[in-house]
Parts: structure tokens; sequence; C-alpha cells
């Protein structure tokens, strides 16, 4: 099981590791389906739905944050024709993987999640588009869509009712731009993955120019448990205006990585606390809270942090998708950067210039100072480079190559113009990495140079 | 020619979406075709591009855009190792490090027996488990210690 702790689960409560513990059965036996029964025999109305959604405050789980049930609302119900749903499980944001397990785990709530979303917005068809490299849990979302069509929960009129919805899954083969909600949609249309000018937003001009609407896996799970224990009391687990729980996915220095569900508000120093603390008890550093775009905080301001939405960007960051990259003393932050800086210059689409030459020049730059070669000039060229890119381009690629190099710079100067002078890292060599866990005898050599 | 088992998973994928929107299946298609031939031959493209109605050159742009699916030739194993910096934290970049030396080759490389070829992938979405890697884009290896790297390089036949 690669949930490794919670305080008050909802999402991952009464998860066994036995093999079958995801099947249709098993999640019945927990209460599945049961609110898909409910609004279907009592007939409630779909504004019914979507005003208990807004109720229960929950916010998107993929990285914006962007309240579910007010882009419920936005779809045009009574407009004739094709409307879509979709799940977004193209997981690719370093430092995210929950919708991994909860695929792995419990996909029937997702499945029922979409299934209340296209009966609450009025689509007739929906697609999970899940990560191509997670290949096993795509296979397995099939198996699952299998059960539930042969119980007679997909396809045409569904327990015998007149509320007909097909679902399939559809795979991505390796590009992190596919998370972008519009690029994604280009993608399950068979094109490259490049990103569509909003407006028109997708609730009006969505896939095959139809009305859709794109939620977060972990999103459309937590549909039917806010409907089963409803709104307010889904609201009061989190805190105000950030309800629920949360799954976060821990990775890097700490002595337990993995997934954990905690109610939104946790302070962070409970989180890192359930994980084991940091790795080998040495001293923490920095702590990416929301994915590797979200700007990095240093240990001082992140240990008096609370985990939510609010409270993370009061602190000059963003929850993201909870994804909590941990660095503990033995990392150089312009190593740390400048793997990220190579990531987003590999995955920009290459639509828009600032972008496409702009993370080129990050990855540039960044690596000459982490090979010994930067100029003191440097640190301001990266900072226009960065600032020329954000807000410039058509999708938040461009702005999440941005932030990253702003925030490192900000909160960690001293370590970019240390290597710059002195023309090696201020943590000492010998000691780098020294959390990684990995005992290679030469392993002291990470790239410097760009990748041909 | 593909075989006949891959044309009848061809045909589960384009009933996945609406009617005149073959297209659509150009991703799974591609991949399935792939995952038959080891690699995407210009001519393999083309025989995908041609059952689903599309031009030749649209399958194409597919096939170069998305990183996992190899437009030149590889070894029998493709092993991708991610090496982001959440990975690296927790050994990716060793352990990308270390088989490089085990196989003797760079990333992007192939060994001369035609056995492995050796890619630096970017975030599987799996940095709990790190360091990870990814076999023929199907299989994910987690926690790939020294030891572990050796079993799974002795298994591959």
């Amino acid at each position: 099981m690669a949930i490794l702790g919670a305080i008050h689960p909802v999402l991952t409560a009464g998860l066994s590791d036995r093999e079958d513990g995801w099947r249709l059965a098993e999640y019945e036996a927990r209460g599945g389906y049961a609110a898909l029964r409910r609004i279907l025999s009592e007939r409630i109305p779909a504004e019914k739905i979507i005003a208990e959604i807004k109720s229960s405050g929950l916010r998107g789980r993929g990285g914006a944050g962007f309240p579910t049930g007010l882009k419920w609302s936005f779809m045009p119900r009574g407009m004739d024709g094709d409307k879509y749903i979709i799940c977004n499980t193209d997981e690719g944001e370093p430092g995210t993987f929950k919708d991994r397990d909860l695929l792995c785990h419990n996909p029937h709530a997702v499945i029922e999640g979409m299934l209340i979303g296209a009966y609450a917005v009025g689509a007739n068809r929906g697609y999970n588009y899940i990560h191509g490299e997670i290949f096993a849990l795509y296979r397995r979302f099939e198996d699952a869509l299998a059960e539930a069509r042969a119980a007679g929960l997909l396809g045409r009129n569904i327990l015998g009712t007149d509320f007909s919805f097909e679902l399939f899954a559809h795979h991505g083969y390796g590009a992190y731009i596919c998370g972008e909600e519009t690029a994604l949609l280009e993608s399950i249309e068979g094109k490259k993955g490049q990103p569509r000018f909003k407006p028109p937003f997708p609730a009006s001009f969505g896939l095959y120019g139809k009305p859709t609407t794109i939620n977060n896996t972990e999103t459309f799970a937590s549909i039917p448990f806010i409907l089963n224990m409803g709104g307010e009391a889904y609201l009061k687990l989190g805190s105000p205006n950030n309800g629920g729980t949360k799954l976060f996915s821990v990775s890097g220095h700490v002595e337990r990585p993995g997934n954990y569900e905690v109610p939104l508000g946790t302070p962070f120093a409970a989180l890192l606390e359930l994980c084991g603390g940091v790795r080998g008890g040495r001293r923490l550093k920095a702590v990416i809270p929301g994915g590797s775009s979200s700007p990095v905080l240093p240990a001082e301001i992140i240990m008096d942090c609370a985990l939510d939405y609010d409270s993370i960007s009061k602190a000059g960051s963003m929850l993201g998708s909870g994804a909590v990259i941990v660095m503990d003393e033995t990392v150089c932050m312009v190593k740390a950067l400048a793997r990220l800086s190579f990531f987003y210059h590999e995955e920009s689409c290459g639509q828009c210039a600032p972008c496409r030459e702009g993370t080129g020049w990050l990855f540039d730059v960044l690596a000459r100072i982490e090979a010994g070669d930067g100029r003191m000039e440097d640190v301001e060229t990266l900072a226009r480079v960065a600032g020329n890119i954000g807000g410039r381009t058509i999708c938040a690629l461009g702005d999440a190559a941005a932030m990253p190099v702003q925030s490192f710079l900000t909160h960690f100067r001293e370590e970019f113009l240390y290597h710059i002078a002195h023309k090696t890292c201020l943590v000492p060599r010998e000691v780098q990495w020294a959390g990684s866990g990995f005992h290679c005898a030469d392993a002291g050599q990470q790239r410097a140079g760009r990748q041909g | 020619m593909l075989s006949e088992a891959t044309y009848q998973k061809f045909a589960r994928e384009v009933a996945k979406y609406p009617e005149g929107r073959a297209r659509s299946a150009v991703m799974a298609c591609l991949a399935l075709a792939q995952e038959e031939r080891g690699w995407l031959a210009p001519e393999t493209i083309r025989e995908v591009a041609e059952y689903l109605g599309i031009p030749p050159i649209a399958a194409l742009e597919v096939a170069s855009f998305y990183n996992m699916y190899d437009v030149k030739p590889t070894g029998r194993y493709k092993l991708t190792v991610c090496t982001n910096l959440p990975c690296a934290l927790s050994g990716g970049s060793h352990a990308a490090e270390y088989l490089k030396k085990k196989l003797g080759i760079d990333f992007g490389e192939t060994t001369a027996d035609q056995k492995f070829t050796l890619m630096e992938g970017e975030c599987m979405g799996a940095c709990g488990d790190a360091p990870v890697l990814l076999v023929n884009n199907r299989k994910m290896c987690a926690r790939m210690t020294p030891a572990e790297i050796d079993r799974l390089l002795s298994e591959c036949a």
C-alpha cells in the first residue's frame, strides 16, 4: 500500500492491501456507488448537486485550486448535442504521484465521481486521460470500467433510468504539457499537445469543439464522499475556504516518502512528522510545497506554514497538486534548480517563443554556473529571462518554468553568488546528495551540461 | 504489415471515439504498433495513418512530439531512468550513473550487442518510489538500488 499515513482519511479510508481491494465489490462494500444510486433513484436535480459541491469548498486538486462547483456551473446544461467530461490523470508534475495510487487502489471512486459529474453537467461521454508511464494502471482503469459496464453502471440507461453515459480510458505517451487542460484536449483529438488560447474556455469550446468539463482525478474521487457526508461536513474537515482532506505526495529527503492524506490546514510540521522526519536526522533546508512549478520555501518559512491553498499562498508559494519535495542541508540549490530548468526546457511544447527560447537560456546559464563557468551578471540574466517568460505565453508552463528560478534566487541568492565566485558549490561536493540512499562508488558525478 | 492481433487492438481503440473521430486513436495505435515492432519505422507510421484515414505527416507529428515513441531503432530493452529533482534526491541520478557505467553507454545510446538502450526520462509520476526506471515503456521498476539494477539486467534475456 502506497498510502503511508493519514489523519481523518476520506479518499483512502478503509482501503486494504488486498490484491482485489480495488474491485467493484470491494468498493461497494465500502459504501461505493451509493451516492450515484441515490441521485438516480431520487432524481436529485443537477443544480442541487452543484450547490452541494459548492458548499463543500472543494477546490481543484490538480494544481490550480479552482472551485469545482463553480467550474461545473459554467457548463451549458440545456444546450443540445454532445457534451464531455474529462478526467486529467496525466500526472507528470515532478513530485506528484497521488493520482497513480487512486487509480491503483480506488478506481471506482474516480468512475463514480465522473458519473456524478456527467449527470450534473449534462455530459453524455467521458474520457480519463492517463499518464503514459503508468501503463499498468491504464489497464487497471480499463478493467474497472469493464466491471462498471457489466454492472449496468455505465452505458445506456444506467441502473434502468434515462441517464446514459459512456466512459473510456485514453493514455498519453510522454508529454508533460498534456497535463494542461487544452493541450490534453488536443491530445485526445490525436494531435500534438499544444495548448489553445483561452478564451474560449473548454466549457464552451472543448473536446471536438463541444462543451467540456475537465477535473483532476483526486477531485473526481472526492465527489462521492462529499455527497455521502454532505458539503458542510466535508468543508469542516479542512479549514475555511479550503474544504476537506488532500493527498500529499511527499518525496525527497524524508524517512518514508509516499502519499499521505491529511485535512487541509494541517501544519507542515505534522506532515513531516508523519513521514518520519528528515532522512538521517539531517537539517531541513528547503521545501517545494506544491510540485516543481511552485516557488521554493526555506525551512524557517515552511515550518510555520499550514498546508492549505490560502496559507501557502500567503507564505509566497502554491499548494499546487500537493507534491511536497523535501530537501535537506546536503542539497546544492544551483544543481537542484538546473535540473528543474532542464525539465521545463525539455517539455516546452515550442509554440510560444518566450517559453521555447527562454527555458533553453535558463538551463544554459544555470548549467554554466553549475559547471564553474558562471559570470557575476548571470544572476541578473536569470532573473531577467524568467521575468520575460512569465505572463507572456499561451499556457502556464512558461510561468511554471519562471517561478522556481525567481524563488530560488530570492531565497538562496548567496548560494548562486558563491557558486559563481568560487566556481564550485557552497555545499561541499563530498557531502552532496548524501541523503539519496543510493550507495554507488563513484556516484558523485552529476550532469553538468546539456545532454545531446 | 502489422499483425492481425494488433489490428484487432486498433479497432478496439477506434471504437472508443465518436463516429468520424478515428484520428483520436492515433496515440494508442502508434503505441501498439511500437509494441509489436520495437520502434516506429516510417512505413509503420504510414501504415497506422492509412488505417486511421489520416495523412502520414499527422501521425509522424504525434510520433515525434511524445517522448515515449521511438522513431529510431532501440535495443531490445529500452531502460528509461528518471533523473528529475524529486527522484535525484532519492538516488535517481546515481542510478543513472550506475547504469551508464555498467552498460558502458551514455543516455541515448545502445549497447554494441543491441540489447540495451539507456534513456533519461522525465517525471513518471512515481517520485516516492525513487530510483524509478521504465522497461520498454510498459514495465515500471521501483526503488532500484544497485542490487535491484543488477538483478533486472541479469533477468533481461
